[in-house]
């Protein structure tokens, strides 16, 4: 059973999540579905890292994750394409659906939701390989049989980096800025035509030009494909996110959703008192 | 400078120029650049010593030396057999040591859960590389020669010795991969790679100097290794061991450290050349074994 054919049983009715404000806002009911998360908490080991998070992610948007250091911001992207089965002792329970199918069910295999729903990493990570390579890889894993040099020549137009390395596709994909290697990772990603791309502090090893260009490129990619990023920088989040989540940690150290509004709204008119304080900096 | 009120400056100065003569760091100083002399010193008496009783052979009839079979009488013995057998046993470690350790490796480092039987096999492999090279002889005679009747052939050599640097060969090649960092693994894995995906494509890719290094460094270990081989019976006295590779492999053998050690034992002083010429032909295969795996790792070497 793979999710495709899962697909049609998606007619998942998107839920209130936030029972504090009684209409949600128009952005977020428009859209369809990606993520359900369904009151899901994260382990690791015994120390629960994330209590009961309910939230939904929608289609073509981006969608940030903000929130205190140890909040488990990283842990709850992780969830979305199973990175977190690489740590041996994490575990969880409640419900990620994905396009209404529960990316958790045993018959579902991680290699193909990684391959849906594609990861750009805090650190530049690129292969000491080739650029062309770098792109070249994810394709050719999944068994792509079409034109090659096509394929990652559009990934990484998209990424908007084609015009600094295509005149040097053979060079190691390490010999880039960083900036630069971001936004080959961020081809790379795409290349393997995902439908989400989740994003882990993009731009914190990143210099502020080289984030703004990240930054206008998540815009410019959200016409075809569902964003998560998770960020520290609250002004990152207040201007690349169409939708914003706040975590925070309770006492138990266990972090938990506090509030999900549309960006604007978060930044402007929060609901909570632990949102307001940590937008204005008084917390966190 | 005052003695009363001395300016700003004059106490700046005085906290920079005054710290006196710091002799304890000179001590240790002085200590420890005394004992790498003496280590260096050591080593350099001995390869002295060696090379000087073995200047006139290797004067006076060095190619002969080297091409010449066996012999009681010193006047006409070399070492050829000896640097055959030597290289065909080294060529049975590299083509059974090296897949099997570094399939070993990566079982462990890159699909082994870590439980608490995976540990205990880790820390194992350590202790299996610290057993004492002549135990491993004893379980060749046992289980290789005697219970599984192969007679002390040139094969058997070549298991003991095997089965002697796998450990070893499991220890580097695990940590080379270890160098590699996670970040590789959750790139591949991030882009809809499987495991063995990311092994073949990245992993062992990556890590493949510092395994290369770490084999080539095992193959040395087994070059000069003598003990085992004394006990599943490398030959130290004369024989006629030529003719085809099959019985080379199957027959009689011997090895250059075996060679040593029974010159070493003979009663004639011109065998003391002899067997000076022998340690100077091991150990310069030896250090040019290790040369090749330094420049290897030196031209491969990956910075993260």
């Amino acid at each position: 059973m793979t999710i495709t054919d899962l697909r049609q049983a998606l007619e998942v009715r998107p839920r209130m999540t936030i029972e504090a404000s009684e209409a949600p806002p128009a952005v977020l009911d428009d859209a369809e579905v990606v993520f359900d998360v369904q009151g899901f908490s994260a382990y690791y080991g015994d120390f629960r890292a994330l209590k009961e998070i309910t939230f939904q992610i929608r289609e073509h948007q981006i969608t940030a994750i903000i929130g205190p250091s140890g909040c488990g911001k990283s842990t709850l992207l992780r969830g979305f394409n199973r990175m977190n089965d690489l740590v041996q002792s994490a575990h969880s329970d409640g419900q990620i659906l994905y396009h209404g199918v529960d990316l958790y069910a045993p018959e579902v295999d991680p290699v193909e939701v990684r391959r849906r729903i594609g990861m750009v990493f805090q650190k530049p990570n690129p292969f000491p390989k080739s650029i062309y390579d770098n792109v070249a890889f994810g394709p050719r894993v999944a068994g792509f049989k079409g034109d090659m040099d096509e394929r990652v020549e559009q990934s990484l137009r998209r990424a908007a980096i084609w015009d600094e390395v295509k005149d040097k596709l053979a060079t190691p994909g390490t010999a880039l800025s960083g900036g630069q290697q971001q936004r080959l990772c961020i081809a790379r990603a795409i290349a393997v035509e995902p439908d989400v791309i989740l994003m882990d502090e993009p731009c914190s090893a990143l210099d502020p030009v080289a984030t703004l260009r990240i930054e206008e490129l998540m815009h410019e990619l959200k016409q075809n494909y569902t964003i998560v990023i998770v960020t520290h920088n609250m002004q990152q989040a207040a201007r690349a996110s169409d939708v914003t989540a706040f975590l925070t940690m309770g006492d138990d150290r266990a972090g938990y959703l506090v509030e999900m509004d549309t960006t604007d709204k978060i930044f402007t008119r929060p609901e909570h008192r632990l949102t307001e304080d940590y937008i204005t900096g008084r917390f966190g | 400078m005052t003695a009363t009120s001395p300016s700003a400056g004059d106490l700046v100065a005085l906290r920079l120029r005054g710290g006196g003569f710091d002799w304890r760091s000179y001590l240790l100083h002085g200590a420890m650049l005394l004992a790498m002399l003496l280590a260096l010193g050591i080593l350099l008496v001995l390869l002295a010593d060696v090379a000087m009783r073995a200047l006139p052979v290797l004067t006076q009839r060095p190619l002969d030396f080297l091409t010449s079979d066996l012999s009681s009488r010193p006047a006409r013995a070399g070492i050829v057999q000896g640097l055959i057998g030597s290289l065909l046993l080294v060529f049975f470690v590299a083509i059974l040591a090296i897949p099997v350790g570094v399939g070993a490796a990566v079982y462990l480092e890159e699909y082994a859960r870590d439980t608490r039987i995976t540990r205990f096999v880790r820390t194992n492999i350590r202790n299996l590389a610290g057993v004492p090279a002549i135990v491993y002889g004893l379980l060749g005679l046992a289980v290789f020669v005697t219970l599984l009747g192969l007679g002390k052939i040139l094969i058997v050599g070549g298991l003991t010795l095997a089965i002697l640097v796998l450990p070893i060969v499991v220890i580097t090649t695990s940590e080379a991969l270890r160098a590699v960092p996670g970040s590789i693994r959750e790139a591949a894995l991030g882009v809809g790679a499987t495991r063995w995906e990311m092994v073949r494509s990245h992993v062992l890719p990556y890590a493949a100097p510092g395994i290369l290094t770490g084999t080539i460094l095992s193959l040395a270990r087994a070059f000069g290794e003598t003990a085992p081989l004394l006990m599943v019976g490398a030959v130290a006295g004369t024989f006629s061991g030529h003719g085809g590779l099959i019985e080379q492999l199957t027959g009689p053998y011997t090895a250059l450290p075996t060679i040593v050690f029974n010159w070493a034992g003979q009663p004639q002083d011109e065998f003391r050349s002899l067997t000076a010429a022998t340690i100077v032909v091991l150990v310069a295969v030896i250090l040019l074994v290790n040369g090749t795996a330094i420049v290897l790792r030196n031209r491969y070497d990956r910075r993260w």
